[in-house]
């Protein structure tokens, strides 16, 4: 029951009290707590301004649900393939780790596939971040700036996974580096979490 | 380094996560009336973040202090609507660029 280390005199003074992991981890989560913050501001700008147009479209008119709701999928997805690749390093499996590790890149590469897809197409039909050819010219500029700003999370985070997958693929990321894949997989589950926001908010409601 | 809480049932997780989403773009084409839909979206989008942050994050194995951490964006958000509520009182309008103003290729 008790194998908690009983106060050992040794203990490291500056041991961060909330993740005795390491530091960087509570670094992480006061990060993604501030990054959270822009995106509540983006939401709640979008809500405002939505309530307050007498012209805004249905989205579900002018969007591809289908699509995104495959996108959605393919975000949760990788968010298990991460926790697999971490769950794969905590035990030392160095060659689980690389293969959830690329298919977590590969899920978000076909996320940022599919969005440039879904852009292109939305900008022929009429929708820009200025025009809208359904209405409020305010839907295509919060549409633009949310999903990109998402977007560019997702980028964001398929550059610094894709930085261990190749440190993994060279041998130079070892069991002890776990906790950097935890840090890393923290940042990659919230981009998951975001856009399950962004989809209810931005395309459902 | 690794806490030694048992791993909890990701794949359960991701079935979760799976039926909610297929219920959210069901959801919105039920003949119900729109409030009722945006409730249920929204309560489910919060289970869906709440699954996410308790099990993927391991928010719920973590100290609690750390949770109120996570939760402090989520609150502020609440505040920041209700201080743009006098914002939602004004009078609604359209939003649509003017014609004057141009969209070139908007007609045919």
């Amino acid at each position: 029951m008790s194998q908690v280390a009983t106060a050992h005199p040794s203990v490291e003074p500056a041991e961060s009290p909330l993740t005795p992991e390491s530091w960087g981890k509570l670094g992480m989560w006061i990060f993604l707590a501030g990054d959270a913050m822009s995106f509540g501001a983006l939401l709640a700008g979008y809500g405002v301004l939505r309530y307050g147009s007498v012209d805004w479209p249905t989205p579900s008119s002018v969007l591809g649900i289908n699509l995104t709701a495959l996108m959605t999928f393919l975000l949760i997805s990788s968010s298990v393939t991460m926790v697999y690749a971490l769950a794969a390093i905590k035990r030392g499996d160095l060659a689980g780790l690389k293969k959830f590790l690329a298919l977590t890149v590969l899920g978000g590469l076909t996320f940022l596939g599919l969005q440039a897809y879904e852009w292109t197409h939305l900008i022929h039909e009429g929708l820009g971040f200025t025009a809208n050819r359904w209405g409020a010219s305010l839907f295509g500029t919060t549409f633009f700036a949310i999903t990109g700003f998402h977007g560019a999370h997702v980028t964001g985070g398929v550059i610094y996974l894709s930085i261990y997958l190749i440190q993994a693929l060279r041998g130079r990321l070892a069991a002890e580096s776990a906790n950097h894949i935890e840090i890393a997989a923290l940042y990659w589950h919230f981009v998951d979490l975001v856009w399950i926001l962004v989809f209810t908010f931005v395309y459902l409601v | 380094m690794a806490t030694d809480h048992k791993m909890p049932n990701y794949m359960a997780i991701f079935w979760w996560l799976l039926v909610l989403t297929i219920l959210e773009v069901a959801v919105i084409y039920a003949p119900m009336a729109k409030l009722i839909i945006v409730i249920l979206l929204i309560g489910m989008a919060l289970s869906k973040a709440s699954l996410v942050a308790l099990y993927f994050m391991h928010l719920r194995f973590e100290p609690r202090t750390l949770g109120i951490i996570a939760l402090v964006p989520l609150i502020l958000c609440v505040f920041l609507v209700f201080m743009l509520v006098p914002d939602h009182a004004a009078v609604p309008h359209k939003t649509t660029v003017t014609e004057a103003a141009g969209q070139p290729a908007a007609h045919e």
